[in-house]
């Protein structure tokens, strides 16, 4: 039976690019997809954006593409990526220039854009939007799914750069496209979107997030593989890696991706199909070779949804150490200290932890009863100046010489907060469009 | 005993959703798991760093259960001021508890 294979090569934006290259080279798939966008990142990159027309991409493209597309132009392999984040023009652009650089020439490279909704909501005014706008937005962005990309699949394109799409209808697409399903067929569409769900972030399927030495071992992790589905015509599909790249894939590693940021595992909600992963099956073939099924679904949301991103004010940052005798005692001394000083700076939020005690999970959950033999302070609080934020890390350095006895390796940082709150959109009110470049 | 010795727990987000995978080492565990590892009992574990009600989804076959937590609006991934903003290390939490 025909089967199509298909690798991830990145799970965020920050990925490791050694794997993707090894998918490339040694992984024998017919398509590689780059995942790069968290809820957050194309807020960002929209603000990038803003200062330069020609910016808002992923940072790591040009490396990446530098990486990856001779050996992919050699083997025939397509390349699938969000990396356009909030330009995907200008990423196609990018490409092409490196494309050309490299001598790679008739490289059809698609960019997808039509997920910027910002004006569209702007325009509807608060009464139109579902919810009431926060005061200072920044982004707005659709999640699209796979249509236009099977669009850019049809018209040949080498190369899909996109900004905001679902992440598991990056993996959809190609399966649809190669074996014709219908886009109407919810059982398979569930399945494949399985497949996609079960590949976007790459290595938390074979084996990264998951070690716990003596309870779940990895072998390799410094060489950590990532993973290949191989899809068969009625979706089924086999997670395998590159032989000899480190990591594991076995039932335990695909439970855990499977359960990853889903809800309720009946009722998973892409733009392309409410995928419904209650009755998956998992059943290991071979070492390192995992065969799922049992994905399915029902049809898809009338509405899609929506990122907003939009400016929260800022958050100001402090930390300082304490060891040796006293240790905790002099860090408690200083954190008194902070709380007075900062209480005239008009924060809206302070917090603080003592790291290596409690700042994980407050003091009930933590263990308390121990002296640690070194302690961090932390102090951190919004405002919504830069000025006021900045005092937090200003107050925790001035703790050298007017704090307790021999603290030490004082970190601050100031940073503007750029927050996310989603709604819906009529799908009927957002409409891709695809521009392509030939290098 | 912790409840380690008997599951694994993987932790995801979106905005100021948690969600928190159980997942039994030996099927033989799962209805133990699915006793004792109540709705309930997962809200009191985390009471301070959540709001409302505690959801689960079981997955027999997989002999899994799936948690979703919500915490407080300002305790969101982007909004946080917590050192892990994304709630990460609650899976950890969970599997401290004692059984």
């Amino acid at each position: 039976m025909r089967a199509i294979r298909i690798g991830c090569g990145a799970g965020y934006s920050g990925d490791r690019i050694d794997p993707a290259v090894e998918l490339a080279e040694k992984g024998s798939i017919s398509y590689l997809v780059f995942e790069c966008l968290a809820e957050r990142t194309i807020a960002l990159a929209q603000k990038a954006k803003l200062l330069d027309p020609q910016a808002g991409y992923d940072p790591l493209l040009e490396e990446r593409m530098e990486a990856v597309l001779p050996i992919c132009a050699k083997h025939k392999i397509r390349i699938i990526t969000n990396m356009g984040a909030a330009n995907p023009i200008a990423a196609a652009a990018k490409t092409k220039a490196i494309a050309e650089k490299l001598g790679l020439h008739g490289l059809r490279i698609a960019a997808v854009t039509g997920d910027d909704v910002l004006t569209l909501i702007m325009e509807a005014g608060p009464v139109n939007t579902p919810q009431p706008l926060p005061g200072k937005t920044l982004s707005a962005n659709a999640y699209l799914g796979i249509e236009p990309i099977l669009e850019a699949l049809a018209a040949e394109a080498d190369v899909i750069l996109t900004g905001r799409v679902a992440d598991p209808s990056l993996f959809l697409a190609p399966l649809v496209h190669e074996f014709g399903w219908s886009t109407r067929d919810w059982q398979i569409l569930g399945q494949g979107t399985l497949t996609g769900h079960l590949l976007e972030c790459a290595g938390q399927i074979t084996g990264g997030y998951f070690a716990d030495p003596g309870y779940k071992d990895v072998p390799n992790l410094a060489r950590l593989g990532f993973p290949i589905a191989e899809v068969s015509e009625n979706g089924s599909a086999v997670i395998t890696k590159v032989e000899g790249s480190g990591g594991r894939i076995d039932i335990a590693t695909c439970k855990e991706q499977l359960l990853y940021e889903i809800q309720d595992p009946a009722a998973y909600f892409t733009p392309d199909v409410v995928a419904d992963f209650s009755r998956v099956s998992i059943r290991e073939l071979a070492a390192d070779r995992v065969h799922i099924s049992g994905g399915s679904g029902g049809p898809r949301p009338e509405t899609l949804k929506v990122s907003v991103g939009y400016h929260d004010g800022y958050v100001g940052e402090g930390q300082i150490s304490y060891a040796g005798p006293g240790a905790l005692a002099r860090a408690r001394l200083a954190q008194d200290i902070l709380a007075e000083r900062l209480q005239s700076y008009g924060l809206s939020e302070l917090r603080f932890d003592l790291i290596g005690l409690n700042s994980i999970h407050g003091e009930r959950l933590s263990r308390m009863d121990c002296e640690p033999y070194e302690i961090r302070l932390r102090a951190a609080g919004k405002a919504n100046t830069i000025k006021s934020a900045s005092m937090i890390s200003r107050e925790v350095e001035a703790l050298y010489t007017n704090g307790p006895a021999g603290g030490g390796g004082v970190a601050g940082s100031t940073r503007e907060i750029v927050a996310i709150f989603s709604m819906l959109l009529p799908r009927t009110s957002v409409t891709h469009r695809i521009h392509y470049e030939v290098s | 005993m912790l409840l380690r010795e008997i599951a694994h727990s993987r932790t995801g987000d979106k905005g100021s959703i948690v969600t928190i995978s159980l997942i039994a080492y030996r099927d033989q565990h799962y209805e133990l798991l699915a006793a004792l590892i109540t709705a309930e009992v997962v809200g009191e574990h985390f009471r301070e760093l959540i709001d409302g009600p505690v959801l689960r989804y079981e997955l027999p076959h997989l002999s899994a259960l799936n948690f979703v937590l919500t915490r407080p609006q300002t305790q969101g991934v982007t909004r946080s001021l917590a050192l892990d903003a994304h709630g990460k290390c609650l899976g950890s939490a969970l599997l401290s508890l004692e059984i």
